[in-house]
């Protein structure tokens, strides 16, 4: 089956029709956090409690993607009224009902003029916890697949890359490469088989962005690979995901084949030559995998362990094929750029970073959950005002941002604009966006040792300086948290770390010793504590503190 | 009752009747969908490990033959993802998260307490061959932190009391 434009604009149609047709839209979040919690049966329940009451032509009950305040869930919104409820249970239901069209129900009322949700500025998420999204046609009344169709029906391929170019966009996996370069780099890579790969491993633990977006929003991600497909000369398509993530996993399953059975994606894509298709890979638990040579061995079916670069894989991936690796929110911000133009996207964000950040916000943080704000939001706004500060009267020690590979940020920067260049600048990276708050309770050599092990359990194991490295570096934090340390560890401890920077094989481990670093010069008082005073500063290592 | 050694001597050998097998059935369906090409590997031992829960040696070397793949690479692969187990689990399956946020909010605490009060450190089963404890880097719901997963329902906000009395329930077999 093909489509043309007119046959896009009808599904559109039918769609908002039927939508504009219900006096009342109730959304309730089904992402997997307000599941945990219990918004399934809720969902069950709001349907029969309408169906009872014979309102099913006039009050609707979908279930959406991710709201964002995933720490008050399950939430729900009414889409007709803006008004959102937090905490909502089964027993709610009668209540929420009778109040429809009349005063919202008070003690449910989630406020939806703070900061949290005022301070957000969405592309990425636009369509999160507001449509369906097990249901393609809900996102063709957003929009949805337009974008695909422009490009293949009006734009030449290096006219598309020029978009991506002139929007600024740059990687949102970790390392902020700029898309349209590398998007060049694999269009003029000449070979008749071409790859694209959505990478989808989120192995930074903290870090739930991509998995936001994929279980809210499955098209767009979708759709930017089609478009990354066309102006690469790719037909191909794999999308990696993290098999932690079986909601994920199912969404995007189901969205593939409806985009097949429509025609979005197999030949002759909207009466063009143009032909894409998409697999589904599995993860299996390695973080390693996140690497790009890493995950092209995995899909291979062999080890996950990265190779030296170059050859990068825009000239050598996938099967030895020239092959586009992408992030998922990477992908996620192609549609919209194509349908407003890169210039529209390039006057958001600083002048090196454009348009926004998806962040994930825990920790010792009041409003946990999923933001998205323009790059150069400052530090201290996102902590204060959007995460609502630090709960239980506790003070702010510190941000960590970029998991495993970033670094903590102390008070003295909060007043910083969050964007590539200025994380880097005090030691840390953007990372994939994982934020994570510490309060005075968290010990920092602790923090760093946490992350060593995760690093050290998750080294691949191919290069010695990563394999010893981590090992050493863990043990020797070992000894300070547990006060058996010397003063020369400290300076053991510099060493290692700049030895496994400067030599390890792959971004692991030449940023493992991320962590450290950043704790050493920032909370450098609280490893000299340990180690001359034996004891722990934020009284957080027991070990410590009963010996002293 | 499960077998709580390694590979269970009184398994028949896998590829003595694959057919028959139901489990065997899905395994062969996904070396299919790929036309038993090597690199279905991954997808082969994840279908493995669903249907069977745990890489069991005999089909280890079905697979291996089935897709021409020398056994020392299935074993490998099998061993270098965290997914895979080798062992086979217990009744229920209790995964506490360890990823940074669930650190940061106590569940080195629980996983603490587990080990003291219920004797298993992650990747052990209780003696009674119940209850099998698993650690995850991260399930995503950083959110609702310290989260885990109970026979595969994610639960969040937990604390050692909540955790230490589900687990208490399974050994029972207290329905609740
Ligand atoms: C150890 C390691 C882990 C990584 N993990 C991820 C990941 O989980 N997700 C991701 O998108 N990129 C990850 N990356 C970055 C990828 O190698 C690659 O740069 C990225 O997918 C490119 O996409 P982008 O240009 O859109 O950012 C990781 C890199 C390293 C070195
Ligand atoms: S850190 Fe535990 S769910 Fe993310």
């Amino acid at each position: 089956m093909t489509l043309n434009s007119e046959d896009l604009h009808q599904i559109a149609k039918i769609e908002k029709d039927k939508q504009d047709g219900f006096q009342h839209r109730i959304h309730v979040c089904v992402a997997a956090g307000c599941l945990s919690c219990g918004s399934g049966v809720l969902m069950d329940a709001l349907g029969k409690e309408v169906n009872r009451r014979g309102l099913d032509n006039w009050c609707q009950i979908k279930g959406v993607g991710c709201l964002g305040l995933c720490a008050e869930g399950p939430l729900i919104s009414l889409a007709t009224s803006g008004t959102y409820y937090q905490g909502v249970k089964v027993s709610d239901v009668s209540d929420i009902l009778d109040a429809l069209g009349g005063n919202p129900v008070g003690r449910l009322l989630c406020p939806a003029d703070t900061a949290f949700f005022k301070r957000q500025v969405r592309i990425v998420t636009e369509n999160c916890g507001r449509i369906d999204p097990e249901r393609i046609e809900e996102y063709i009344a957003e929009s949805g697949y337009e974008s695909l169709y422009l490009a293949l029906t009006q734009m030449t391929p290096p006219e598309v890359i020029e978009q991506v170019t002139r929007s600024g966009l740059r990687g949102r996996g970790g390392a902020g490469y700029p898309t349209g370069l590398k998007w060049t780099t694999v269009s003029k890579a000449i070979s008749s088989t071409k790859f694209i790969i959505c990478n989808a491993d989120e192995g930074d633990p903290g870090a739930f962005m991509d998995r936001s977006v994929l279980e809210s929003d499955p098209h767009r991600v979708i759709e930017g690979m089609a478009i990354a497909g066309y102006a690469t000369g790719a037909s191909q398509g794999y999308i990696y995901v993290r098999a932690e993530y079986p909601l994920a996993v199912k969404r995007v399953r189901l969205a593939l084949a409806q985009a097949e059975r429509l025609g979005v994606l197999g030949n002759n894509i909207f009466n063009t030559h143009f032909n894409f298709t998409i697999k589904v890979r599995l993860g299996a638990g390695a973080f390693v995998c996140g690497e790009e040579t890493a995950l092209i061995a995995s899909i291979e079916g062999r080890m996950g362990r990265p190779r030296p670069r170059p050859p990068f894989p825009a000239e050598f991936g996938l099967w030895e094929h020239p092959t586009l690796i992408n992030n998922v929110e990477t992908f996620a911000n192609v549609p919209p750029i194509i349908r407003k133009g890169g210039k529209w996207f390039a006057g958001i964000g600083t002048e090196k970073s454009k348009g926004t950040k998806v962040f994930a916000l825990a920790g010792k943080i009041v409003n946990t959950g999923l933001i998205e704000i323009p790059m150069g939001t400052p530090l201290r706004d996102i902590v204060f005002a959007i995460g609502g500060g630090i709960p239980g009267g506790k003070g702010f020690k510190a941000v960590q941002t970029g998991g495993p590979s970033g670094g903590c940020i102390p008070e003295q920067f909060l007043d910083m604009p969050v964007d590539y260049d200025s994380l880097l600048q005090v030691g840390s990276i953007m990372g994939s966006g994982g934020m994570i708050v510490m309060d005075e309770t968290s010990c920092m050599v602790d923090v760093a040792k946490f992350f060593m092990e995760f690093c050290m359990s998750e080294s691949c194991g191919k290069c010695a300086p990563c394999r010893v490295g981590t090992r050493q570096i863990y043990d020797i934090l070992c000894r300070i948290t547990g006060n058996q340390s010397t003063p020369e560890d400290l300076a053991m401890l510099e060493d290692l770390c700049d030895l496994m920077k400067n030599t390890s094989l792959c971004g692991l481990g030449q940023s493992a010793p991320n962590p450290v670093l950043t704790t050493l010069k920032y909370f450098r008082d609280e490893y000299l504590s340990h180690i001359h005073d034996r004891t722990c500063l934020a009284g957080a290592c027991k070990t410590v503190v009963e010996v002293s | 009752m499960k077998e709580q050694v390694p590979n269970p001597g009184n398994t028949p050998p896998a590829s003595s009747k694959p057919a028959e097998d139901h489990r065997l059935r899905m395994v062969n369906r996904t070396m299919q969908l790929y036309r038993n090409q090597s690199h279905a590997l991954i997808e082969t031992l994840h279908t493995v490990q669903e249907s069977f829960g745990f890489l069991e040696e005999g089909v280890l070397k079905y697979v291996a033959a089935t897709l021409r793949v020398p056994l020392s690479r299935v074993y490998a692969v099998a061993t270098f993802y965290h997914s895979f187990t080798l062992k086979p689990p217990g009744e229920h399956t209790c995964v506490i998260c360890r990823g940074t946020a669930c650190y940061i909010g106590g569940s080195g605490e629980i996983l603490d307490d587990i080990r003291e009060k219920v004797g298993i450190v992650s990747g052990e089963t209780t003696p009674d061959g119940q209850v099998s404890l698993l650690v995850a880097r991260c399930l995503g719901s950083c959110g609702l932190a310290p989260a885990g997963v109970f026979d595969g329902e994610v639960t969040g906000k937990l604390s050692p009391e909540v955790v230490l009395e589900k687990i208490g329930r399974w050994q029972t077999h207290d329905p609740q």
